[in-house]
């Protein structure tokens, strides 16, 4: 009964699983995207920011172009032969005006 | 004519602005933490915790990353405000009800996933904050703020 995963292995950002014991390591994995911001959202954006208040088309954006390095970093895991990766991290930086670079990494390991 | 027009359009519109950003802007940080303040009641039995370790007694019998995040940016008026504190520095009053207010919103869409998905509780929760640039003005003006939290949501059962 435990609940659906979103994603095809466990993701964790634990030291290890738990309730589950690290039996190999693999390594360090990562996954990056860069996104530009659209011309519409920012047009939106840029009218939002003079009352304030969330800026919703930004949320989803950085919400999906997370999704996408989470996606990366588990493709490459996989392809190791991982069945999970731990002690995951998050990281942004901006790298031009107006993209910015969304960074996931964590430990690809097999666990019982 | 063109004499007080031209009055408005080089004081009055940028005040007119200025007093519609304070006035709408200051109703939506009000509602917003209204809204704020009811949700965490409602979440208030949910373990939520920055540490990994559980009680002996409890097992974990499955584990997933979750996470919650929020782009929110200031008014026009408190930018404003901001900008001139800055110049003689100090505490920047007008930025932290901004801080907090993203933090918990972004730590609430987490635990209220979480609930959603049918979890027990939330170890190892962190929080990063990060500020998108603004394209328009060289990277002056902070368009907004993003408030991430993330954390390894988990189902316990006795041992």
């Amino acid at each position: 009964m435990s609940p659906a995963n979103r994603y095809p292995i466990i993701i964790s950002n634990t030291e290890t699983v738990p309730g589950r014991q690290i039996v190999e390591f693999f390594g360090v994995v990562t996954g990056n995207t860069v996104r530009a911001k659209h011309v519409g959202r920012d047009i939106m954006a840029g009218l939002k920011n003079i009352v304030g208040g969330e800026l919703k088309g930004y949320t989803e954006l950085l919400n999906e172009s997370r999704a996408e390095a989470t996606a990366r970093m588990i493709e490459q895991a996989q392809s190791m032969g991982a069945n999970a990766v731990v002690n995951v991290r998050y990281a942004t930086s901006s790298v031009s005006q107006g993209a910015a670079e969304l960074f996931a990494y964590g430990t690809a390991v097999r666990v019982t | 004519m063109p004499a007080h027009i031209d009055q408005f359009l080089n004081f009055g519109l940028p005040l007119l602005i200025l007093m519609i950003a304070y006035f709408v802007g200051s109703a939506i940080e009000r509602r917003h933490f209204k809204d704020i303040r009811a949700r965490e009641k409602r979440q208030r039995a949910f373990p939520v915790v920055t540490f990994e370790t559980l009680p002996e007694d409890w097992q974990v019998t499955s584990a997933e990353l979750i996470q919650g995040n929020v782009v929110i940016s200031l008014d026009y008026f408190k930018r404003v405000i901001a900008g001139l504190r800055g110049l003689i520095g100090g505490r920047i009053k007008t930025y932290e009800p901004l801080l907090d207010r993203a933090r918990r919103e972004a730590m609430l869409r987490m635990i209220e996933d979480a609930r959603i998905r049918g979890y027990h509780a939330i170890i190892n929760v962190r929080l990063e904050t990060s500020r998108l640039a603004n394209a328009g003005r060289n990277g002056q003006g902070t368009a907004g703020v993003e408030m991430l939290a993330f954390g390894t949501a988990v189902t316990l059962a006795r041992r």
